[in-house]
């Protein structure tokens, strides 16, 4: 056996080193919790090592060897140039969930658990590297089951408040199914093809033989669980709502934009021969999920479920950019990935500060906010602008590519349905507007200060929400990797 | 860098120094310097643009740049401008300029979400890119949320969503029929221009693909345009929003619709608009005479100028749909007076309902013996738009029926006359509303107290009647930048016309 083929995997072999340095510092340095520098420091820890990982595999993007293209074990880990830039958004992503999590984890009743927090987050990234870099279908289900489970720990993190506990069984028993059916999926394509690897797949599939098509079917249920597309969602907003809001945040993008990563790609390099089954079946799961979120979203008052239902159908919007499988499709998927995750995680933010300063997560209590706060009221506005699609935010920008790539496809009257949905959606992003700026209340949640580590996230994803549209050479560079599916 | 773009760069410098400006003072400074540049950047390029045509520049578009944005997708930032774009620059100069003095208490955050509106107005003339014209009117749209739901009055929180929701509807239409056109076109180019002369890649849009993408595009732009039926947000927005922002609504963003439907449906769809115009002149034909009538039953000043702008800007719609170079040039025109003078309405409405706090027909009187110089210009601003010869109005329209009178048919001919009788409507509800309010004898004892304009909305006032009656007393030079703009467009749709009649013996 070749070990030098370990090093294709420089990303996954990185970010473990991060999980055991961050293992042994939490081991032995966080007895003592006296000195203010060591805490301090040890405080910034995470953050710094997963920003040095990022910049070690962002570098092998900017000095690329050959097409960047590298496989190993013979196909069961693949990886090109795009994978790694999705890699590199889930980071930048992860490290925001880092910044935010720091208030929370400086309370008295999580000291305890500091470092298991950052080892189970961790963890589930390293299970999504492995599954979007997977070439082989068990390879893949590792991956999957390693991105799901200590998520579940993470959900139950607060483990003495019912909810967090709840919505933590909600989630291992869908997930638990999910991956069930995706495991039965799995096995029907081995039964059928006599093969697992990627590369061998596509030129054994038949849209004739049914077996392969259930295989289809139920590849799609499985991660539409993870995705939370209708009718597949219904986990979603209890557990989104009792999830300690810092996870919620890392759920709703995180886990979510790898899992519509891998969709388009096993979809696209797979089952390539049945293109016209899985458009049928994605054209209607998109329907539904955008619709369907839609219409409940604007019946919540708890501001963790609206954003639930809000992730859903954007979840609809993201994997518009499937539809077809293009390379113009597959630009917009990553480009809109990336955008809606300095929004999402942009309200996120705020909704973690004010909690944790006020305790309050009602959209009622957002009354008047705009007196009290007017300038996490501000960033908020632009974050929920950029998410209804509002221009000159860059969510105006993603929404309109990705509409363009599905409408290029060849299916207008399903860019038609999305449009319109995008103004249920204004509707109800509008109705936090509305609580913040114009609605009177005599008791707005009090002025506070948010932490610096806040603000510095804070500060990354509103730069992120104004200047991504606009600074057109993000569409563009992540356009001339596009290749090589 | 081109100068055209200065029309986007200078809001976007009154943004920031609005953000950092401190004090009344500070924010009136910033408010008065830009927009004052703006308007002679805009007079400015009016004079450029007249002497250069007379100097034999001949180009559709002139003073363009194109600077490639998003290459994947051809997108680029390119602008340019035409007679049609120059008027409609020099008309937002002009409102956003006495706009700011109406709006002179304000404070900060309206003046930012302001600038905001004014910048997507401005750009929205200025480009001849279908992604930057969609962008620029999307901008332009979503200030008016807060504009309206925060400093309105009224229902303000209902009006400012349904005028929200009805327009972003709207848009989901255009983006629509913005792809349609694109993809249509080859997928190429999405300069307005290139699509237009079949130049930069554009293909010829297929005959069957323009007949879907137009009613998109028209209706896209026509919501806008308050086009019947579809025009039931523009009176409670235009009721609610400040004075200012009704002024600004009213007076420039209406003229998008307009304007849109000219540059990109009839423009970018010749063969569709000829075999598709008569259902949407129906429509607007219905409009027309439908806001006359209902002005005539308002009690609410507001109301009643909103349905009268329903009436004259479904006139625009009507005019650009005739198809002919008179008629045209009459529908900009039209957009241009109406922007002017319904303005001028809003704002003395709102001088006035800010003194006597109410905008009941019913509960003012004679108002011409205490407030003097309002009530002149109220009444200046009635007779502009009734059409009284001399002011703008009347020129307008004029132009507009001798235009729609060209087409020789029965069909366009009987739609015409029908749109004639608004004329006569109009007369009927200004003049009533004109002898009720200003004359008779004041009975509330409360209005006696009332005083007159200040120096600001003195002057604002003026620049407006200014205007108003210059464009009625001297339209030649206006319409002829106007008519050698609008005279290709229309060629383009007669020609093809001409095929198409000679391939369909059933036309």
């Amino acid at each position: 056996m070749d070990y030098s083929q370990f090093l294709y995997m420089h990303d996954e072999i990185s970010l473990i080193a991060v999980i055991v340095i961050l293992f042994l510092a939490d081991l032995f340095l966080c007895g003592d919790r006296k000195s203010g520098t060591v805490s301090k420091a040890l405080s910034l820890l995470p953050v710094g090592l997963l920003a040095l990982q990022t910049a070690y595999i962002a570098s092998a993007l900017l000095c690329p060897c050959g097409d960047g293209m590298s496989e190993a074990f013979g196909g069961m880990y693949q990886n090109t140039p795009v994978m790694t830039l999705v890699k590199v958004v889930l980071n930048v992503g992860t490290i925001i969930v880092f910044l935010m999590a720091d208030s929370w984890m400086k309370r008295p009743e999580n000291q305890i658990k500091v470092g298991e927090f950052y080892m189970l987050t961790l963890s589930t990234l390293l299970g999504m590297y492995y599954m979007i870099s997977s070439g082989h279908f068990l390879m893949f289900f590792i991956g999957l089951e390693l991105a799901s489970i200590p998520m579940t720990a993470l959900i139950a993190y607060t483990k003495n408040n019912q909810e967090s506990a709840e919505a933590a069984a909600k989630y291992i028993l869908t997930a638990l199914f999910s991956s069930g059916l995706l495991l039965y999926g799995i096995s029907l394509v081995y039964g059928t093809c006599g093969t697992m690897y990627f590369d061998e797949l596509a030129a054994k599939f038949s849209p004739a033989d049914t077996l392969q098509l259930a295989a289809l079917v139920l590849f799609i249920s499985g991660i539409g669980f993870k995705i939370s597309l209708v009718p597949f969602h219904l986990w979603t907003a209890d557990t989104y709502q009792g999830a300690p809001t810092t996870v919620t945040g890392y759920l709703s993008v995180i886990s979510k934009g790898a899992a519509a990563f891998v969709l388009f790609t096993i979809l696209v390099k797979v089952f390539q021969p049945m293109v016209e089954q899985w458009n049928t079946i994605m054209l209607w799961i998109i329907i539904f999920s955008i619709t369907v979120a839609n219409l409940f979203a604007v019946r919540q008052n708890n501001i963790k479920r609206f954003m639930a239902f809000s992730a859903i159908s954007q979840a609809g919007y993201l994997v518009l950019g499937v539809m077809g499988g293009t390379a113009q499709g597959m630009t917009s998927l990553v480009y809109y990935l990336f955008v809606y995750m300095v929004a999402n995680l942009g309200v996120f933010l705020i909704i973690n500060v004010t909690e944790q300063n006020s305790g309050k997560i009602n959209i009622s209590d957002y009354n008047g906010f705009y007196q009290s706060n007017p300038k996490l009221s501000f960033i908020m506005t632009l974050c929920l602008f950029s998410l209804a699609g509002i221009p000159p935010f860059a969510g105006f920008f993603s929404k309109f590519f990705i509409f363009m790539a599905a409408f290029n496809a060849g299916f207008p009257v399903l860019v038609f349905i999305a449009l319109v949905n995008t103004v249920i959606s204004l509707y109800y992003y509008l109705l936090i507007v509305k609580a913040m700026y114009i609605v009177k209340n005599d008791a707005p949640i009090a002025p506070f200060r948010s932490d610096c580590y806040t603000k510095t996230a804070i500060a990354v994803c509103a730069l992120g929400v104004v200047l991504g549209g606009i600074v057109s050479c993000i569409y563009g560079y992540i356009d001339t990797l596009s290749y090589g599916l | 860098m081109n100068f055209l773009s200065l029309f986007v760069l200078i809001p976007l410098l009154m943004l920031f120094s609005l953000w950092l400006a401190k004090g009344q003072k500070g924010i009136r400074t910033v408010m008065v310097v830009g927009s004052s540049a703006l308007l002679a950047l805009a007079v400015a390029l009016t004079v450029k643009f007249i002497s250069d045509r007379a100097g034999g520049a001949a180009e559709e578009m002139l003073y363009t740049a194109s600077f490639v944005w998003f290459e994947p997708l051809h997108i680029s930032y390119s602008v340019g401008v035409d007679g049609i774009s120059v008027v409609m620059l020099l008309l937002s100069g002009v409102i956003v300029f006495t706009g700011t003095f109406v709006s002179w208490d304000m404070c900060k955050e309206y003046f930012l979400w302001f600038t905001l509106l004014s910048m997507g107005v401005f750009g929205f003339f200025i480009s001849i890119d279908l992604f930057m014209m969609f962008m620029f009117y999307e901008i332009a749209l979503i200030p008016m949320y807060l504009l309206i739901g925060v400093w309105g009055s009224g229902h303000k929180e209902y009006s400012a969503m349904k005028l929200t929701l009805m327009l972003m509807g709207a848009s989901a239409f255009l983006m629509l029929g913005i792809f349609g056109i694109f993809y249509g076109a080859g997928g190429q180019t999405m300069n307005v221009v290139d699509i237009a002369n079949h130049t930069g890649g554009a293909q010829i849009i297929e005959f069957s693909k323009q007949c879907i993408w137009f009613p998109f595009t028209f209706v896209g732009f026509g919501v806008l345009g308050a086009m019947f039926p579809f025009h039931t947000w523009s009176p409670d927005g235009h009721a609610s929003a400040p004075t200012a922002v009704s002024m600004l609504h009213a007076g420039v963003l209406m003229k998008l619709g307009g304007y849109g439907c000219f540059r990109v449906a009839i423009y970018l769809l010749p063969e569709a608009a000829n075999e598709l115009s008569w259902i949407f002149l129906i429509l607007t034909a219905t409009g027309v005479v439908y806001g006359a009538l209902s002005a005539c039953v308002q009690t609410d000043l507001k109301y009643l100028n909103a349905y009268s702008s329903v009436s004259h800007c479904g006139m625009v719609l009507f005019a650009i749909l005739m198809l002919t170079t008179t008629a045209s040039t009459g529908a900009i025109l039209q957009m241009l007076s109406h922007g002017l003078m319904t303005a001028l309405f809003f704002a003395v409405i709102g001088m006035i309902y800010h003194r006597a706090h109410t905008r009941d027909i019913r509960q003012l009187n004679g108002l011409m013996r205490i407030v003097p110089f309002l009530s002149v210009a109220f009444a200046i601003a009635g007779l502009a738009n009734l059409g009284l010869p001399g002011l703008s109005g009347f020129v307008a329209e004029m132009t507009i029926f001798v235009g729609s009178f060209e087409n020789a048919d029965t069909f366009h001919r009987v739609f015409t006359i029908m749109a004639t009788t608004s004329i006569v409507v109009a007369a009927v509800y200004i003049l009533r509303m004109i002898g009720k309010i200003l004359y008779g004898v004041n009975l509330n004892p409360e209005h006696a107290k009332l005083h007159d304009a200040h120096w600001e909305e003195r002057f604002a006032v003026i620049c407006l009647i200014v205007c108003i009656a210059g464009i009625g007393l001297a339209p030649g030079w206006l319409s002829d930048v106007i008519s050698d703009s609008v005279a290709p467009v229309i060629d383009n749709v007669k020609s093809v016309g001409h095929l198409l009649s000679q391939s369909n013996p059933f036309k």
